[in-house]
């Protein structure tokens, strides 16, 4: 991502509530592979959505529940769904280290009230980071989300924590 | 700027004195960290981090980091030894500790070596770090990038957590434990719903140094940043005695401002569980009375510690357990301090393994793992289905004590009547 190209445009897959970093990706498998992320990547949401990483195409976002990402501090989470070319989750809140992990690695993660309420699976959302805005084209719904803090929205617009601190020194932090 | 902050939260008071400003609860701030640490299941990105993307072989780490080999070890497999051989090798090539194989669980180890201190900032890449605010830190789970960014640059941002109080009266009774008050806890927040708080502990004397690690552990299960428990004597007493430290003294002010406050009487508390699929799904143990459970596990992160295993041994001595039940201590410390008590001996004459520390069948990774259609009672922290094997087992938490007595029967057991 780069600071021109700030807005995300993808289709929907939809989850529930409390999806745990095991729901994502279950410790037994992170294990078994612990030494390559890219290996787990046929696991990743093995018992949510089976087949997941057949599926999903470059581009699309999650929008889910309450919760997201609540459980274990492995970043292989978020570093999986952004490998399947998730481009963004939006969900009613996150566990706090999933939403630092994400950030960290440049996963754009949005808090939105409205948006995980109206979306069904399928639909067609456009997310603007600077604008704050999330808009669900497919229900016609446009949501005024939280901005980013600026330096959250730094790291995002870097791609992530350690290219903001390759691009911009170690005092971006 | 110690006296300014005189009437503050722990929290606004170690952020503060760590960023070098006064901050306040939703401040984005850059603090100094004191302690950063990862283990073989978060040191791998760390290291691919720095290697891979990063591009750096050396690097001289701006704070005390310390590496744990403790989640598959020994190996059980070829991939986690090629960890472990990488974790060994970045250690020594950059002055980081490396707390190797049999060594014991990282949130035991790093406050029986004195890595922390009241007063300081910690980034531990293990979600259970919270564990360590029982040593009034500031000690919060991050991922491995966050790890990295704090070991290269000795400081990290964060966001200033919303200070809660939770304050003890009385004390517990016979047969209920330090993890019966964490249960307790995380029925009444629920999971997921303390993320952007800190919590604060008030009125802990009567509450053992082990049982407040149990405590402060599992504040993570509601999401909390961090879990602080304020000096007093007897922290005082565990550092000079233990460790021969004089350290610092946190301690909230009088007219420290929090988001809400909350009083846990601990003499109506009595010995609880948390029953399958959910860690906040907490009932008394009397409501599950009777089922029966194929394995018990006492050990962890959440209750390897000696007052655990002491516990357990006075319920199992001179009994035999009537299911499979593993024990394994939470440091080699522990292990030491358990064998000269007699306490091991105690339990494997009454049929329990013994395993070496390691978080074992906890992470569900590499030893004692479920069956299908297996259930557990363990004293870990998590129970989600599949956390300890296959997906259709289940697992119950609850005390060592409950999960003695438990073990003796094969059911799942009030531990009131054993002791
Ligand atoms: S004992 Fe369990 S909860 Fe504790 S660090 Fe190990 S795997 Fe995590």
């Amino acid at each position: 991502m780069t600071v021109e190209n700030y807005v995300i445009r993808g289709r929907v897959w939809k989850l529930g509530d409390n999806i745990t970093t095991d729901h994502i990706i279950s410790g037994k498998h992170k294990f078994a592979f612990i030494d390559d992320v890219n290996k787990m990547l046929p696991y990743l949401f093995e018992e949510v959505i089976p087949g997941f990483i057949n599926k999903v195409s470059p581009g699309d976002v999650i929008v889910a529940g309450s919760n997201f990402g609540i459980g274990s501090s492995r970043e292989q989470a978020p570093r999986l769904i952004k490998l399947s070319g998730i481009s963004a989750i939006v969900a009613k809140n996150f566990a706090r280290i999933f939403y630092r992990n994400s950030i960290n690695i440049g996963l754009p993660l949005i808090e939105a009230r409205v948006i995980p309420d109206i979306t069904d699976n399928g639909d067609i959302l456009t997310i603007d980071l600077k604008k704050s805005i999330v808009i669900n084209e497919t229900k016609n719904v446009i949501e005024q989300v939280k901005p980013f803090p600026q330096l959250v929205l730094n790291i995002l617009l870097n791609g992530g924590i350690i290219n903001l601190l390759k691009n911009k020194g170690l005092d971006a932090v | 700027m110690k006296k300014e902050l005189a009437n503050h939260t722990m929290t606004e008071q170690i952020l503060s004195l760590n960023a070098g400003r006064k901050v306040q609860p939703g401040d984005i701030v850059t603090v100094k960290v004191d302690l950063v640490y990862a283990h073989d299941g978060t040191a791998p990105l760390v290291i691919s981090a720095i290697k891979d993307e990063i591009g750096l072989e050396r690097f001289e780490p701006k704070t005390s980091v310390a590496f744990f080999i403790d989640h598959v070890a020994p190996a059980s497999t070829v991939n986690a030894a090629e960890v472990h051989r990488k974790m060994r090798l970045l250690a020594k090539n950059n002055g980081i500790n490396l707390y190797d194989v049999g060594r014991g669980i990282c949130h035991q180890v790093a406050p029986e070596e004195g890595l922390v201190r009241p007063g300081y900032v910690v980034f531990g890449a293990d979600s259970h770090t919270t564990t360590l605010g029982a040593f009034s830190s500031f000690a919060t789970g991050v991922g491995s990038t966050d790890a990295v960014v704090a070991m290269l640059l000795g400081k990290n941002w964060l966001k200033v957590p919303e200070p809660v109080k939770i304050k003890f009266e009385g004390s517990i009774q016979k047969g209920v434990m330090g993890k019966d008050i964490a249960l307790h806890l995380v029925g009444l927040f629920r999971a997921g719903s303390m993320t952007g708080k800190s919590l604060e502990f008030d009125n802990v004397d009567s509450i053992s140094i082990d049982s407040r690690m149990t405590i402060t552990n599992m504040a993570t299960e509601v999401d909390a940043d961090a879990a602080i428990m304020p000096t007093d004597k007897k922290l005082l007493n565990y550092y000079k005695f233990e460790l021969g430290m004089e350290v610092e003294h946190i301690t909230p002010g009088p007219r420290a401002e929090y988001a809400d406050t909350v009083i846990v009487e601990l003499n109506n508390l009595e010995p609880l569980v948390s029953a399958p699929p959910n860690v906040d799904n907490v009932h008394a143990v009397t409501e599950y009375e009777g089922v029966e459970v194929d394995q018990v596990f006492i050990g962890s992160c959440t209750n390897g510690r000696l007052e655990d295993l002491e516990i357990a041994a006075r319920i199992l001595n001179g009994k035999k357990v009537k299911t499979r039940c593993i024990v394994i201590p939470a440091s080699i410390r522990v292990y030491q301090k358990a064998l000269s008590m007699g306490i091991i001996d105690v339990l494997i004459k009454a049929g329990c393994v013994v395993g070496p520390p390691t978080c074992g069948p906890c992470v569900g990774a590499h030893l004692g793992l479920l069956a299908s259609g297996e259930t557990a009672l363990s004293t870990s922290n998590r129970n989600f289905p599949g956390r300890m094997g296959h997906k259709d087992s289940k697992v119950f938490l609850a005390s060592p004590a409950t999960a003695a007595a438990t073990a003796i029967n094969g059911k799942i057991t009030d531990p009131r009547g054993y002791l």
